[in-house]
């Protein structure tokens, strides 16, 4: 079990790296979600492998799981949810607004400040 | 050994931004009052709590009375005091700066502000690793509302990239914990720095790699190098009171820097004793060199702004791997100042260049000159560190500390010929700015220069003039903050004697 958890962190966490190095935002996207559900895991699993035994000290049983794991765990999906939703609004309202999905800056400066001039409107 | 005061600062900007939210959506005025009105009590907290901690004895605040290592835990002593009043000073100015036009630019301006207030009182303020990396979250998630606040398609682009890099940051973030986790079996930072030094030493190398991994989560704050680079598009990028208020963000980062590695793994680590000290060093040269050439190379004011406030964290990181009490306090009467002045370029740096037309050279418009040519004089003083503005005082501490931890050759030249080159920088920037002044294609139609932003920005500066008067009275608090914090003892008995004395009595 450790072998496989191991290797599913690892390819996680490669898969993830390989999307983020990608040049649209949508593949990028995907990468930071699959970074963090790598880290999920490996969270998961800092409190040592166990099966079968309750997240308390029970005296009849033989032992207990680590339960704070699951609440770092707990946190760090909700605010991995938030960040995704956060970042998902951002990619689309980026395209909506550039007319493309490129995650690389525009360095020509005129292409953005001349013409509208959208930085000023109020909302 | 509970004081409920600790718990004020967090809950203050939380209320705030709630009712901010929810009863005041529509009513910018109503915003406006119930915001500054926050801020200065957290201002006048912040002040309260700074005298608190001048009595030299850490206090903690047990959330929910959960004995310490088990449960949450805050805990002040003098540098989260130094830096919660940087903090409420700080954004007493910003907020003020604000009124009257970048709140206007889009909804929920203020909210936002209180959010991140929230997020960075609390994390000068938790006592544990996984509560500072949620309430890192809470000021990152706060800073990317912020940073996008006001729209337009270039801040679209520069915010991706800017979440993009702090959502990796944090996934690093708890890949370390996790890390430290599994070998220490516990999260409270005092509770570490008395289980670090007995680590088994199959365990050892695991232990180091969660603690550099940490210290790479803080570099991106601090903007270290070589994870600086997101730093100049995003704060360039973002409205002017959000970047001044990001100023703090990288203290942030350096704070964190110095509180893990002096508490958990400082001189009392055992093996891993000063684990980050070689790597802090060197980075903060680079660092500072770097943040140099880019004001050098820079033709947008905010861009010079940028680069000058890398090359400031590079001086506080050379200060901070001194690893000496002196560098230590150094390191804090430096980040002070440097705080508040680049703060107050970003906000001088806003009205000198309206965003239109902007982007390319140092875009001027021709009103209010002299006044602003003056701030700028006065603000590149403090910032390059020419005597007699504090920023001269604190990189003579930090040379004089340098000469003490007998780094002389490395730091000596390398503040040095850095200074003469952002001297260079900030010059060239104000020759083309005000003496030769370049209009910009299309000229802006004349416009009332708000003047919110005038009297913060002079506020900052008399409040930096005072840092180099009462600098003496200043230093003395920063070096007991430093010999503090280099004999965690204290602050370990604090944090963990609630949790001894509940044992004595339950047993």
């Amino acid at each position: 079990m450790e072998f496989l958890l191991a290797s599913g962190i690892g390819a996680l966490t490669a898969a993830g790296l390989y999307l983020i190095l990608l040049r649209r935002t949508f593949p990028v996207v995907i990468g930071l979600s699959f970074l963090s559900y790598a880290v999920n895991v490996f969270l998961f699993t800092m409190g040592r492998l166990v099966i079968d035994q309750p997240p308390i000290v029970n005296a009849s049983a033989g032992g207990y799981t680590d339960p704070l794991p699951q609440a770092l765990v707990l946190t760090a999906i909700v605010i991995t949810f938030g960040m995704t939703a956060l970042i998902v609004v951002l990619s689309l309202r980026a395209f909506l607004e550039t007319g493309d999905d490129d995650v690389a800056l525009d360095i020509q400066p005129d292409e953005t400040s001349s013409g509208t001039p959208r930085d000023e409107v109020a909302r | 050994m509970t004081n409920q005061w600790l718990i004020i600062p967090v809950a203050i900007p939380a209320l705030t931004a709630a009712i901010l939210v929810l009863a005041m959506r529509y009513s910018l005025t109503g915003q406006r009052i119930v915001s500054v009105t926050a801020t200065a009590l957290q201002l006048a907290v912040a002040i309260g709590l700074y005298v608190l901690a001048g009595d030299g004895e850490p206090h903690t605040y047990l959330l929910g009375n959960w004995p310490a290592p088990f449960g949450i835990v805050l805990v002040l002593d003098r540098l989260a005091a130094t830096m919660l009043l940087l903090a409420g000073l700080l954004a007493f100015g910003v907020v003020l700066a604000a009124i009257g036009e970048w709140d206007k630019r889009g909804r929920h301006f203020h909210a936002l502000f209180q959010f991140q207030m929230l997020g960075i009182n609390g994390a000068f303020l938790t006592g544990d690793l996984f509560n500072l990396f949620v309430f890192f979250e809470v000021l990152l998630i706060a800073s990317y509302g912020l940073m996008l606040h006001g729209g337009g398609a270039h801040r679209m682009k520069a915010g991706f990239h800017y979440i993009a890099i702090n959502l990796i940051g944090s996934t690093v973030f708890l890949f370390a914990v996790g890390t430290i986790y599994s070998v220490t079996g516990t999260l409270n930072m005092a509770d570490l720095a008395v289980k670090v030094p007995h680590v088994a030493a199959a365990n050892q190398a695991l232990l180091a790699a969660g603690a550099l991994l940490l210290l790479t989560v803080f570099a991106i704050k601090s903007a270290m190098v070589p994870l600086h680079w997101w730093l100049p598009p995003a704060y360039g990028s973002t409205s002017p009171p959000a970047a001044a208020l990001f100023a703090i963000m990288t203290k942030v980062g350096a704070y964190s820097i110095i509180r893990v590695y002096t508490l958990i793994f400082g001189a009392g680590a055992g093996p891993l004793a000063d684990i980050a000290t070689p790597w802090i060093l060197p980075a903060g040269i680079l660092t500072l060199v770097l943040g140099t050439i880019g004001v050098l190379a820079s033709r947008r004011v905010l861009d010079l702004v940028c680069y000058s406030l890398i090359a400031s964290m590079g001086t506080l990181l050379i200060a901070i791997g001194l690893n000496s009490a002196a560098g230590l306090a150094a390191a804090l009467y430096y980040a002070v100042q440097s705080t508040i002045a680049s703060a107050a370029l970003f906000l001088l740096a806003g009205l000198l260049a309206p965003e239109k037309g902007s982007r390319a050279t140092f875009g001027w418009f021709p009103q209010y000159t002299d006044v602003f040519a003056g701030f700028y004089f006065l603000l590149a003083i403090a910032m390059v560190g020419m005597p007699p503005l504090a920023g001269f005082v604190g990189k003579l501490l930090i040379l004089d500390a340098g000469r003490a931890a007998s780094s002389t050759a490395t730091v000596w030249p390398a503040i040095l010929i850095t200074s003469l080159l952002l001297i260079l920088g900030f010059a060239r920037a104000g020759i083309q700015l005000f003496w030769n002044p370049h209009p910009v294609a299309e000229t802006p139609a004349p416009r009332d220069v708000p003047m919110a932003p005038i009297f913060v920005i002079a506020g900052m500066i008399a409040a930096v003039a005072a840092l180099s008067v009462f600098a003496g009275p200043v230093m003395d608090d920063m070096t007991a903050a430093a010999e503090q914090l280099l004999s965690p003892q204290r602050y370990i008995a604090a944090v963990l004697r609630p949790q001894t004395a509940a044992n004595l009595a339950g047993e």
